[in-house]
């Protein structure tokens, strides 16, 4: 047996069929950041108040809430999962929060027990999907109504008000400038979120489950528990938008929060997160939160009625997703 | 020329160009906030709203609103109002407490801030306009069951539950005047809780108990449209007239068959009006938010604040055959 030399051919393989910066100019983040761009500056020159920090400051409360949960939605679908309830969780948060205002008690308790309630939501959910085997979708609706019929019992037609007036620095107080703490906020969940979905083992483990859990499990993943775990920080992220929306509005109401599930998702898949699972990320989401919130605004300065607004920001959705299949099918024939 | 001298004359020009249009909007601005659009009722107001703006002159109403009827869909149109430095907001609310904190950064910001038809708690506005009052509502009910009855006879009342706040309130401030009517006779009251079916009943309750009954005054929309029904199904169109607080959509079939020869209710187009009046005057500075102060509203006269700094616009609009065809339509 000879040593089996390699020799050279003259032709090589390249490591990569596609330069990474051809790629990072032709992926979902770019088109995005393009839209937004756009969007920045068409908003600019349609009204005269678009280019003012303060207004733009304000801009930020359209979807930093939102976004907060949206980081945790994308995980949880790039898993293959959805949580619905998340709206709901945020009603059933700000009554627990209402409840111990009115016993007496302080902004940590407060702020505690959000967290706390938050998290119990998220363990309910993740123990029904990720114990039980129940379809997320089946048990995040049932669970959509629970949490909110819990806090239509406790509040009926009533309302928690009189929070301490230390609470309301969470949702309409500002770190510096026009920067408010819950663009603060929204900014440190999408660095952490973003680390941990795509420099984590975690993260990778997120990703092998969205594309094949059957693999990942044979691979070694604990598939139920990373599942139980995103459910648990999309109630802590909901806990955490809780309080901030809660501060925000400064009283608690059981409607609070209606159809943010549905504003979440379509952050998230406008965000390029696959709603089939395995793929997406983070930055993605982060711009998809800009371009929500600067559409939503520049409209609403311009006075378009919301009916109109929301035409198109489903027009937006299904441009900004159907466009690039469009190309390549376009560039296939 | 150099791209930078280029780059620098196309800012120059869009500056330019930004500041001409905000010149533009001298006028005063004031926006009609409501609960939720493609409402009838406020589309209504809306409808008054912009006579008000035409009657005044120089004034550029803004009705907006959300889709549906949240405090955060609120909250983004009126964070989107104080972006646009509109001079006055008149809002109808989805929350009475929620829209609190923006509305206090609104006046921070020099805007007049007021309420009408669903208020908001005292430190988020100015003034609260309420379309009438309940001494008001109560004179107006059994002025209504007297007016159509020139000899007089007895009237029974059929209300919601025995626990409604606003009913018992109007029922009681209806006592308090039936003095002024001594024609008729009150004779009874019956409870229908809101229910059509249990309304229905007791209003058939009410004509074997009081064969001689003459008026139903139902100060409820459930009650009232029962009440009609009642009436038409036992033959009684002509002997029993059916009166209260209904709503034109769901009354005008009865107006037209007679069973109710006339009711009452907040006319809306009036409402958006007087918002926008006081929203102008108050803007403007010729009057003042204060206890006790009174606001020109056009062609409806004056309101008073009281205390909370609340005022009533006028007595419940009533209708009729000669005007149910031209509301019905609306709410």
């Amino acid at each position: 047996m000879t040593d089996a030399t390699v020799t050279p051919t003259g032709r090589q393989i390249p490591d990569r069929l596609v330069s990474p910066l051809a790629r990072a100019l032709k992926s979902w983040e770019m088109l995005l950041l393009i839209v937004a761009a756009a969007i920045f500056i068409a908003n600019s020159l349609a009204s005269p108040y678009f280019l003012d920090p303060w207004n733009l400051s304000d801009a930020t409360f359209n979807f930093t809430e939102k976004a907060m949960i949206a980081f945790a939605m994308a995980m949880l679908i790039v898993a293959g999962e959805i949580d619905l309830s998340v709206g709901s969780a945020i009603a059933l948060c700000s009554t627990v929060m209402g409840l111990a205002m009115a016993a007496g008690a302080g902004t940590p308790v407060l702020v505690l027990l959000g967290l706390g309630t938050g998290l119990a939501c998220g363990a309910f959910n993740g123990l029904l999907v990720a114990r039980f085997g129940l379809p997320s979708i089946v048990v995040t609706i049932g669970t959509m109504s629970l949490f909110r019929g819990i806090s239509y019992i406790v509040l009926g037609d009533s309302a928690f008000t009189g929070y301490p007036a230390s609470f309301a620095w969470f949702g309409q107080g500002y770190v510096f400038w026009v920067i408010t703490v819950e663009l603060v906020i929204f900014a440190i969940a999408a660095v952490i979120f973003g680390i941990v979905l795509h420099r984590t083992n975690f993260g990778r483990m997120v990703y092998a489950i969205g594309n094949n859990a059957t693999a990942a499990r044979f691979s070694g993943i604990r598939v139920e528990r990373v599942k139980f775990i995103l459910f648990l920080l999309t109630g802590l992220m909901s806990g955490i938008a809780a309080i901030c929306l809660t501060s925000r509005l400064g009283s608690t109401r059981p409607s609070i929060a209606t159809g943010f599930e549905l504003e979440v998702v379509t952050i998230v898949v406008l965000g390029g997160i696959s709603i089939l699972g395995g793929s997406g990320s983070i930055p993605g989401v982060v711009i998809a939160a800009l371009v929500m919130g600067l559409v939503t605004f520049g409209l609403g300065l311009l006075n378009v009625p919301g009916i109109v607004m929301s035409i198109i920001v489903g027009g937006l959705l299904i441009g900004v997703i159907a466009l690039p299949r469009l190309w390549t099918m376009i560039r296939r024939r | 020329m150099s791209i930078l001298t280029k780059a620098l004359t196309t800012a120059a020009m869009a500056t330019a160009l930004i500041a001409g249009s905000a010149q533009a909007q001298d006028d005063m601005r004031i926006a009609l906030v409501v609960k939720a659009l493609g409402i009838g009722f406020f589309e209504a107001a809306n409808k008054g709203a912009q006579e008000a703006a035409a009657e005044l002159g120089g004034v550029e109403v803004i009705y907006t609103g959300p889709t549906d009827t949240t405090a955060e869909g609120q909250i983004e149109v009126i964070n989107s109002l104080i972006a646009q430095r509109v001079d006055a907001i008149a809002v109808s609310a989805n929350d009475t407490d929620a829209l609190v904190p923006t509305l206090k950064k609104a006046m921070d910001r020099g805007i007049t801030v007021i309420s009408w038809d669903s208020g908001v708690a005292p430190e988020g506005r100015l003034m609260q306009l309420n379309p009438s009052s309940s001494p008001l509502i109560g004179n107006m009910i059994i002025k209504l069951a007297a007016d159509n009855l020139p000899e007089g006879g007895e009237v029974a009342v059929l209300s919601a539950t025995t626990t409604s706040t606003n009913q018992n309130t109007w029922i009681e401030e209806m006592n308090k005047v039936a003095g002024n009517y001594p024609n008729v006779k009150v004779v009874g009251t019956v409870y229908g809780d809101d229910l059509a079916d249990k309304s229905y009943r007791e209003a058939q309750g009410l004509m074997q108990t009081y064969p001689d009954l003459k008026a139903i005054i139902a100060p409820t929309s459930v009650g009232i449209v029962a009440a009609a029904q009642a009436v038409t199904d036992a033959g009684k169109v002509g002997q029993v007239n059916v009166t209260g607080l209904g709503l034109p959509s769901e009354m005008a079939g009865h107006v037209k068959s007679g069973a109710s020869k006339s009711f009452a209710i907040w006319n809306p187009i009036d409402l958006g009006y007087s918002a926008t009046m006081i929203a102008y005057h108050l803007a403007k500075g010729d009057a003042k938010a204060e206890p006790g102060a009174t606001i020109s509203i056009g062609r409806m006269g004056e309101v008073t604040l009281d205390d909370n700094t609340e005022a009533a616009m006028a007595d419940p609009f009533v209708y009729d055959a000669s005007n149910i065809d031209a509301f019905s339509s609306i709410f």
